[in-house]
């Protein structure tokens, strides 16, 4: 049973837009990306990194990439509060699959930095 | 003609678990009848198959079941719109069997029961005879006034199954925007507090299963998004 008060206590429609504003942000991104990578002649090393040195790409892909922590860790809460009933078990995994989408977003903008 | 059922059979008094049956049903080529009809012709030769049942015309909402693989009421859907395999018949899913196809609808009503679905007015006074409406107020009511309650549309909802605690379901959702939208309600505010968390609206992702199998025709989905634009408009 979701019966915590971390749970009960969240905020349905700050949850909502949240989902909603994020997912346009990161169905831009992935629009932009296909027209790049689709409007590219030749995807070489040195044009793929041409594209991401601009200060306009990596801070549209450092949005993107908060946009989708912040996506899946509402999502996953949604998922697990649906299948994983007890209230410790569903926590842990929580804590663990939220530090990996943190992870993520850590490691992007370590590869960001070195372009 | 011969018609073959498959009817998920359980007596807690009886049974370990549950097991599906095999029927069978003699009928004249060519005809057709409502699966309403067909369990009756079975019980009348197994007395212990239950189910439950009333106007027999779609009206009570009594006896909804699931009929390969769809939620439905039994009394209107004709054995012709099943096909032409075996006619598998299961309860209605997620809620608890109490015998056969008759579930325990406790959660159900709960949930019905916490959207308060009565007419909340606070005037003064209010008018001793008709309470009446202007025609375009009145006409927001349609498309929700109807459900029977048969419980075909929350059954069928993953989200309901899994929060039946929490989440109010498509059909008290329903009603909730019923009273939301009446001229004559004046508990607006109060009735939007009580769904303004996590789980009793915003459960619905809006995957439509409801609108479905809805026997009336309605479409929760449709209600369920102007609860949710009306807690936003009011939260912005």
């Amino acid at each position: 049973m979701v019966t915590n008060q971390a749970s009960m206590k969240r905020n349905g429609i700050q949850d909502w837009v949240s989902l909603r504003a994020t997912a346009v942000i990161i169905a831009l991104y992935s629009f932009y990306l296909t027209f790049v990578f689709f409007t590219s002649p030749a995807l070489t090393y040195e044009i793929w990194q041409g594209i991401f040195a601009s200060l306009f790409m990596k801070v549209f892909t450092f949005a993107t990439l908060v946009s989708i922590m912040l996506h899946v860790r509402i999502g996953l809460w949604q998922v697990l509060t649906d299948y994983i009933k007890p209230t410790g078990l569903r926590a842990g995994i929580q804590y663990v699959l939220n530090l990996i989408a943190f992870a993520y977003v850590a490691v992007g903008l370590f590869v960001l930095w070195g372009v | 003609m011969q018609l073959n059922f498959s009817i998920y059979r359980y007596n807690p008094d009886i049974d370990d678990a549950p097991r599906m049956q095999e029927y069978s049903l003699e009928v004249e080529e060519g005809q057709d009848m409502m699966v309403l009809d067909a369990l009756i012709a079975l019980k009348e030769s197994d007395p212990t198959l239950s189910f439950r049942r009333s106007c027999r015309e779609g009206v009570c909402g009594s006896d909804g079941m699931n009929m390969n693989g769809k939620n439905g009421l039994a009394c209107i859907t004709p054995l012709s719109a099943l096909g032409k395999g075996k006619i598998v018949v299961r309860p209605l899913p997620g809620l608890p069997v109490v015998r056969d196809l008759v579930v325990d609808m406790t959660q159900f009503y709960t949930q019905y029961e916490k959207i308060k679905p009565f007419l909340i007015n606070d005037d003064k006074q209010p008018p001793s005879r008709e309470f009446i409406q202007m025609p375009e107020d009145r006409a927001k009511l349609d498309g929700l006034y109807e459900c029977i309650l048969c419980a075909c549309c929350s059954s069928s909802c993953p989200s309901f199954w899994w929060n039946p605690d929490k989440f109010v379901g498509p059909a008290g959702l329903l009603h909730a925007y019923r009273f939301l939208i009446d001229s004559r309600d004046t508990a607006t505010d109060e009735r939007l507090n009580e769904l303004d968390d996590a789980f009793s609206v915003f459960r619905c992702h809006g995957i439509m299963n409801c609108v479905s199998v809805c026997p009336k025709g309605l479409n929760p989905t449709k209600a369920i998004g102007q609860i949710k634009s009306m807690l936003l408009q009011r939260a912005v």
